[in-house]
């Protein structure tokens, strides 16, 4: 182990200059600003009150004496921090979980005597088939299978093309390359039609399916490719000790692979995450995820930008912890698997 | 490689690889295959396929018979009084549209990814900057399109609390409404998409210039070569073929994109690209033949893209 480590050459250090131009830095910071503001703004603006929202610009958030009267601080006095704090809310973040859509705000609503339309002023608003928190619910329900499926059956499929010998199979994995690249919209119409007649139309089951499908020819090209790579010698040790196909991809593929399932996990993952296409056609507004929760807010004149901007951060939260959380396997099951569906 | 192993290592009973790919097989064949070969045939039919497309001709109108809904999916766009007519509603079809965000969208992505990559090389931050960019290609589309509507918020009052048009009214101008003139509003909806996919050509493009290795770049500098021209002629030949790897994956990509702009303007004021033009006639309006023959057309503009991905595939298998 050690003289392994000692006979590897150290890394080559990449020499890394200071910026030696002023263009250079001034180039970058141009385009980070670019890829930040419009961010920023969303995440600003979700927590600002309705009245401030349209009437200032999130850019002037820290400003305390604009806007309308009504959004002024009662004491024109009080501090500034005072002030600052009656100029943000989390009520935007609770009128987007609960799918609050009256004029006041949904804590404000429930604390008057006549409870809001709709709502029941407890935990189970949270799950209102309006609100982004039951759309949330949904969201996970699609996607942990339509995540699991597809890697279980293509790590079988992978294993085969990888490690077994049969006839076709150069053509067949050719095929799967192929089928990678063919876009959703070629099997939309027809798949509908079946799941009609099967009475499966909005329900989880179709979608698990339908990705299950979708995500298979890149899960198995993937996995084939990680499990290809593993050496050899592995192979012909195990058949030496009176293993069978069973045995090998068990104990000895499986736990080598994890790396790239890790990468594949959670690519699928986002992926059906963030879909919106497939969950339009086949869930609609029966079974709302947040994508089309969002989508739905857009085109309906209710929903103002303090719903909108809070429903969109919310979507968007747990795809950046991944991000940021897993940010190597992330970057690589993203570079492999750009040309999905 | 493998293949010589496994043909010599591990004895297997000639069913079992098929035991392990069925489950893969069959799913593949009920979602991917089948409904690929279906959505072929419903192209020729009726709204709801139950007879053949000449049966919707009309007497007195334009009919391509059993093509009758290509005819539909290729020109209903077109105002053909005049060649004039015929050009001009061409650049708003879903078809001009869609040259429109390939040139623009491609350029965009590779452009400043490629730029972003080559000044990132030289910072010690590089990690940060790059996480900066790729950030986006974690969130939806959906997402994105929010975000990206506020930054575009057309104010009717005095107050312009979109971004864009404050930066416009204060330098002076009127504000604009981006997402409602055409032709402005698919370029305007083609920046959310560079914003989004700038990250993934960086990515791979840095990787690239990664590889150069260091001595080609000292040499030159010794040579006296300056920034730029290492640029122009070291870098950039040296990592062309991942450049057009870059490129092709964006084109598919652009041809499939749908999510942009079904949320930002549903493919409203002249915005509608094959997708979401597709996912209207099947859906809003119910008609599976026109919505089917268009989904052939988009297949037609990729199917060069599926070959190219084979033969790839096939290269790299010969050179292991």
């Amino acid at each position: 182990m050690t003289t392994a480590t000692l006979s590897k050459p150290l890394p080559k250090q990449r020499l890394k200059r200071k910026p030696n131009n002023i263009g250079t830095g001034i180039g970058i910071v141009i385009i980070l600003i670019l890829w930040l503001v419009p961010t920023i703004g969303l995440l600003v603006t979700s927590f600002r009150p309705v009245a401030l929202i349209n009437t200032t610009g999130w850019w002037t958030a820290l400003d305390v004496n604009n806007g309308p009267i009504s959004a002024q601080h009662p004491d024109p006095n009080a501090s500034y921090a005072e002030k600052l704090g009656t100029r943000f809310t989390i009520n935007n973040y609770v009128d987007a979980l609960t799918g609050y859509r009256g004029t006041s705000t949904y804590l404000d609503a429930c604390a008057s005597t006549t409870k809001p339309l709709g709502m029941n002023c407890d935990i189970s608003d949270l799950l209102n088939p309006r609100g982004m928190g039951r759309a949330f619910v949904n969201s996970i329900i699609v996607t942990v299978p339509s995540t699991i499926f597809p890697i279980l059956i293509a790590l079988f499929a992978a294993y085969a093309f990888a490690w077994m010998d049969f006839k076709g199979r150069y053509a067949i994995f050719a095929i799967l390359v192929g089928l990678q690249v063919v876009p959703i919209q070629m099997t939309l119409v027809p798949v509908l039609r079946m799941f009609a007649g099967m009475g499966m139309n909005g329900t989880f089951p179709a979608v698990w399916l339908f990705h299950t499908g979708f995500g298979l020819p890149y899960a198995i090209y993937m996995l084939r490719n990680s499990m290809s790579t593993l050496p050899k010698d592995l192979f012909e040790s195990a058949y030496l000790d009176g293993a069978n196909h069973w045995q090998v991809f068990t104990k000895i593929v499986l736990p080598l692979t994890m790396p790239a399932i890790a990468s594949l996990a959670i690519f699928q993952f986002l992926w059906v995450w963030n879909d919106l296409l497939v969950s339009l056609v086949f869930l609609g507004g029966s079974k709302p995820v947040m994508t089309y929760q969002i989508s739905n807010m857009v085109s309906s004149l209710g929903a103002g930008w303090h719903l909108l901007t809070a429903a969109a951060f919310l979507s968007m939260l747990l795809p950046m912890i991944v991000f940021f959380a897993l940010q190597k396997y992330f970057v690589r099951g993203m570079m492999a698997g750009a040309v999905k569906g | 490689m493998a293949k010589a192993i496994t043909a010599s290592v591990m004895k297997q009973k000639r069913q079992v690889p098929w035991l392990y790919l069925l489950p893969a097989i069959i799913v593949m064949t009920i979602f991917i295959l089948y409904p690929m070969l279906n959505t072929v045939s419903l192209s020729f039919g009726n709204a709801n396929g139950t007879a053949s497309a000449a049966t919707t001709c009309r007497e007195g109108q334009p009919c391509w018979g059993v093509f009758e809904n290509y005819r539909y999916a290729l020109t209903n766009e077109l105002n053909t009084t005049n060649v004039k007519t015929t050009w001009d509603s061409f650049w708003v079809s879903s078809y001009g549209n869609m040259i429109k965000w390939l040139l623009v969208m491609v350029t965009g992505t590779v452009g400043i990814g490629l730029v972003f990559a080559v000044l990132v090389d030289r910072i010690k931050q590089e990690a940060l900057a790059k996480s900066i960019i790729f950030m986006p290609m974690a969130i939806s589309f959906v997402g994105a399109g929010v975000i990206w509507k506020f930054v575009y918020n057309y104010g009717t009052s005095q107050v312009q609390t979109g971004i864009l048009n404050a930066i416009i009214t204060g330098l002076g101008f009127k504000p604009v409404s981006w997402l409602t003139e055409s032709p402005l509003n698919t370029y305007m909806l083609v920046v959310v998409g560079v914003w989004m996919w700038t990250g993934f050509c960086m990515t791979l493009l840095s990787s690239a210039i990664k590889s150069i290795p260091e001595e080609i770049i000292e040499a030159s500098r010794i040579d006296g070569a300056k920034n730029f021209e290492i640029f122009t002629k070291i870098q950039v030949p040296i990592i062309a073929p991942t450049i057009v790897v870059v490129i092709t994956t964006m084109v598919i990509n652009v041809l499939k994109l749908f999510d942009i702009v079904y949320v930002m303007t549903g493919g409203n004021y002249g915005t509608n690209v094959i997708a979401t033009r597709m996912y209207t006639e099947m859906y809003t309006n119910a008609h599976y033949g026109r919505g089917t023959a268009i989904a052939v057309i988009l297949i037609l503009f990729i199917i060069p893209f599926i070959v190219m991905n084979i033969r790839r595939f096939t290269k790299q298998e010969a050179m292991r």
